[in-house]
């Protein structure tokens, strides 16, 4: 290909289409194929199509006239029941995907229907290596190494090293140092809220709203979710330390008794009541779907299954521990209360687990 | 005084004539008005994560302004009566707020959330596309890359996005994170620490996921497109075989104004379904959720779909931990650590090297601007159609409790289910997409060298009955009309090689005359069959 001189080397009787071929024919395309849709212009097909294209662009239009009247004219906000306010989501997607349903399909039929028909084959001609370019930006390359000296300068070469290195150290300290945090000091892993409870100064089993629980408001077979009686006990601050205080029947109360001490359970329970850490031992999710009839504890984010009347052993799913059971007593005054921390990490495994 | 006249028709060339003294874009702008693009449907597929993309960024412009990402607790005040007076993050709160105070919100918001599920999807499918086409292998092989590494952020922002609003569903997807990254071997417990500022859910998690969401991943996530889209002008898009297409050019129409054209008026549509689905579909009502609290869950809590199969992994994992003891201490790997940390380890590494992979074990080292056809590559669509079963047990096993329950089937029979499909299910798709690719192949070959199967019998005058088939070239001088497989689709209906009525055009009326019907069907038979094997195919 020759070089172009800027203007020198057009065809002055080129003109129109021509000029579109010889660009693109310079730009390494070929239009090898290009003729109108419609050679003869008005015909009762073609002024259809520019109905059809003419009439999507007014409803575009037409749809976010609507979509700004019924963003001014309807209530926003929330009211119970079937009224008005529900109706502006619905409505402004509506309008809102039909005025761009209305300019896409407009686009594309025109595209599709009026544009000439076109083929263009473009070479690919820059795609193949140039060997004398590489070896010409080869040589240049190396003569920067070159230039540099730095394999005739071992001392500068070395020096650069130990300078730049502490420079990176440099940039990621803060990153990493403003991170950081230990989670052994203060260990946070081993407890929870009911962190130094003894049974000289036990801690109060509370409801949500912080009211103590009497052994007799959990039902035979019912469970109620309990947490620290301390300040903001049963807030995201203590997310670990919330237990299912559960009131077994007779018979299966008497089986988890049996139970108990293979697990070194022994003297956790307060009379038919038990209760277990509701953080499962998997993924932490609250294990807190309670099948009565089976005596079963479900958690429903992996479905892992703790069987309450035997330590709330993990018997299907993906967990591998049991829920720890909070030790729990009643105290004077006739309420539950916890009597130590759980002996064991709450919540899923870790390295550092025993 | 006398005005100067302005020629308001030489104005546009006038300007040009000025820009060009200055900039000289004259041959730059022309080259790109002139790139050629290749056309098919399946090349638009990439096009729909881009313009969701785009629509992600206007919608999340959008709710920005209105949202506040702190963790202080606030009594809600909103016009949402049920959830009044209930004490919630300052998060949900103005999420809250989104929904249904601020005019306009809720479809913002759901536009974003289906916008974010299409942006994954429109990933995965035209993945699959590059898969199976061929189209990553060399010279290809670094958009690939960044495709496999635009996935993984996709998800990543996604999942910020999820925990974002602090309902109780994101909540419990954000305790099962901080499970996760503490089952990191060693460092497990201080990553999670320093992540979220202490012990879970802690204060700042929210607002170090917010700048993650809107600042951080996005512009990683635009860099990357632009790499993916110079990558793409500068080696230009791959083509199918076909008439005239060769490895050495690209066939199809000029960027300007045709292609333009359909993209521009493809990004409306996008947009528009975006609008139907955030407008008429509700997506995560978080105000039936209620505020995140650690002791509260419900069933049927999946997250978005894109995280399924993480999930379905997750579930399906055996109660399999190890324990030891070591220096006086005890340790221990728990079972999350495999399906969430180890396993997308793979998932990431394994993609990011196929292309490498796929060329050493085929020992190919030129570079392909051709497409395949999947059945010309059995072993590649079987290995791509084996990731694919595997993807979807973990998917469905992602959703086994609402499977379970709605189809009345015992719960750890579905777990059961998933455990033993993982295994059994992949290599059975192996094993019949392979098959499946070879017969294609071989009906192929048996159509080029037979002809179409017309679905005429005759009688010969001896009394034996013969389907009519048209062979697709004229014979030669022995009465041979076979021709040689091009990579490209072989017609093998009649009206696919023009011997049917061309269709009447019209909706209720005809608006042409068509023309004359023919009398007796345009074949020309060619009777004698031989046996046909399985073609090689080319490289």
């Amino acid at each position: 290909m020759s070089t172009h001189e800027p203007g020198a080397d057009l065809d002055p009787g080129m003109t129109g289409f021509d000029l579109v071929r010889e660009g693109a024919r310079r730009d390494g395309v070929e239009i090898v194929h290009y003729a109108p849709k419609f050679p003869v212009p008005g015909t009762r097909r073609e002024r259809r199509i520019e109905r059809t294209i003419a009439s999507m662009f007014l409803l575009a239009g037409a749809a976010a006239t609507a979509f700004v009247v019924i963003y001014i004219v309807l209530p926003v906000g929330y009211s119970p029941g079937y009224n008005s306010h529900k109706w502006m989501t619905p409505l402004l997607g509506l309008t809102l995907g039909l005025t761009l349903l209305g300019i896409g399909m407009a686009i594309i039929t025109w595209q599709k229907k009026l544009f000439p028909d076109e083929i263009a084959v473009q070479s690919r001609h820059d795609q193949i290596p140039n060997e004398a370019e590489r070896t010409l930006t080869g040589a240049t390359m190396l003569n920067m190494v070159e230039e540099l000296g730095i394999k005739r300068r071992p001392l500068l070469r070395r020096a650069a090293l130990a300078g730049l290195a502490p420079v990176g150290i440099l940039a990621a300290a803060p990153i990493i140092g403003g991170l950081l945090k230990d989670p052994h000091h203060p260990d946070i892993l081993f407890h929870t809220g009911f962190a130094g409870a003894t049974k000289d100064n036990p801690i109060r089993l509370v409801r949500d709203d912080g009211s103590p629980i009497r052994p007799e408001e959990v039902s035979v077979g019912g469970q109620m979710t309990a947490y620290p009686g301390i300040p903001d006990g049963s807030s995201v601050k203590y997310a670990d330390s919330s237990a299912l205080l559960i009131r077994l029947r007779a018979d299966d109360a008497l089986t988890l008794q049996v139970n108990l001490h293979s697990r070194g359970n022994e003297g956790r329970m307060a009379g038919d009541l038990v209760a277990y850490s509701k953080i499962c031992t998997h993924a932490g999710c609250p294990a807190s779907l309670y099948e009565q009839q089976t005596n079963r504890l479900l958690c429903p984010c992996h479905q892992s299954q703790f069987l309450i009347t035997n330590n709330a052993e993990p018997i299907f799913g993906p967990a591998t521990r049991k829920l720890p059971m909070l030790p729990i007593s009643v105290d004077d005054e006739g309420y539950v209360v916890a009597v130590s921390d759980y002996t064991e990490p709450v919540g899923p495994g870790f390295w550092e687990r025993p | 005084m006398k005005r100067r006249k302005v020629d308001v028709a030489a104005l546009p060339a006038a300007t040009a004539r000025q820009i060009d003294d200055r900039f000289q874009v004259a041959t730059p702008l022309r080259r790109m008005f002139n790139k050629v693009f290749p056309d098919h449907w399946s090349f638009l597929l990439g096009e729909i994560a881009l313009y969701s993309f785009i629509v992600l960024l206007l919608t999340g412009t959008f709710i920005a302004l209105f949202f506040d990402p702190s963790a202080k607790e606030v009594e809600y005040s909103g016009s949402y009566t049920p959830l009044k007076g209930v004490v919630m993050s300052q998060a949900y709160n103005t999420a809250l707020n989104i929904s249904f105070d601020v005019r306009g919100g809720l479809v913002m918001r759901q536009m974003h959330h289906w916008a974010a599920l299409l942006f994954m999807a429109a990933i995965i499918v035209h993945m699959f596309r590059v898969f199976f086409t061929g189209a990553f292998r060399k010279p290809r092989e670094a958009n690939w890359i960044v495709g496999v590494s635009l996935f993984w952020l996709g998800f990543l922002e996604g999942f910020c996005g999820y925990g974002l609003p602090d309902d109780a569903l994101s909540g419990t997807g954000l305790r099962i994170a901080s499970a996760i990254t503490l089952s990191i071997p060693v460092v497990g417990t201080w990553v999670t620490t320093s992540l979220f500022g202490g012990e879970f859910p802690g204060d700042v998690i929210l607002d170090r996921m917010y700048i993650a969401h809107v600042l951080l991943v996005p512009a990683i996530i635009l860099g990357l497109i632009t790499v993916h889209m110079a990558l793409l002008v500068k080696q230009k898009h791959t083509q199918w075989p076909g008439p005239g297409r060769t490895n050495h050019n690209v066939v199809g129409v000029r960027m300007f104004p045709g292609f333009a054209a359909k993209g521009g008026g493809f990004f409306m549509i996008v947009f528009s379904v975006i609008a139907f689905l955030g407008g008429l579909f509700q997506i995560n009502p978080i105000w039936l959720f209620g505020p995140y609290k650690a002791s509260v869950v419900s069933a049927a809590s999946q997250p978005d779909w894109y995280v399924m199969f993480l999930d379905g992994s997750t579930r399906l994992m055996p109660a399999w931990e190890l324990r030891w003891h070591m220096f006086g201490h005890g340790y221990t790997l728990p079972p999350i650590l495999w399906p969430t940390v180890v396993l997308p380890g793979i998932l990431t590494v394994l993609p990011l090297f196929y292309p490498f992979i796929e060329a050493r074990f085929t020992r190919d080292k030129t570079a392909h601007h051709l497409l395949q056809r999947p059945r010309d590559v059995p072993t590649r669509s079987a290995l791509g159609a084996m990731a694919i079963t595997f993807y979807m047990v973990l998917f469905l096993s992602g959703g086994n409790d609402v499977i379970a329950d709605k189809f009345n089937i015992s719960l750890n029979a579905t777990t059961w289910f998933g455990r033993i499909g993982i295994l059994v299910l992949p290599p059975l798709a192996y094993y019949v997409t392979h098959r499946i690719c070879l017969g294609l192949q071989q009906h192929d070959r048996e159509v080029l060298v037979h002809g179409i199967e017309t679905g005429i019998l005759r009688r010969s005058v001896d009394g034996r009955f013969y389907e009519v088939h048209q062979p697709l070239a004229a014979a030669d001088d022995h009465g041979h009309a076979e021709l040689d497989y091009a990579g490209w689709v072989v017609p093998k209906k009649m009206n696919r090689v023009g011997a049917l009525m061309p269709s009447v055009r019209g909706f209720f009326r005809p608006i042409e005359q068509p023309p004359g019907q023919p009398t007796e069907a345009p074949v020309s038979p060619a009777p004698d069959r031989e046996e046909i094997g399985t073609g090689t195919r080319q490289r």
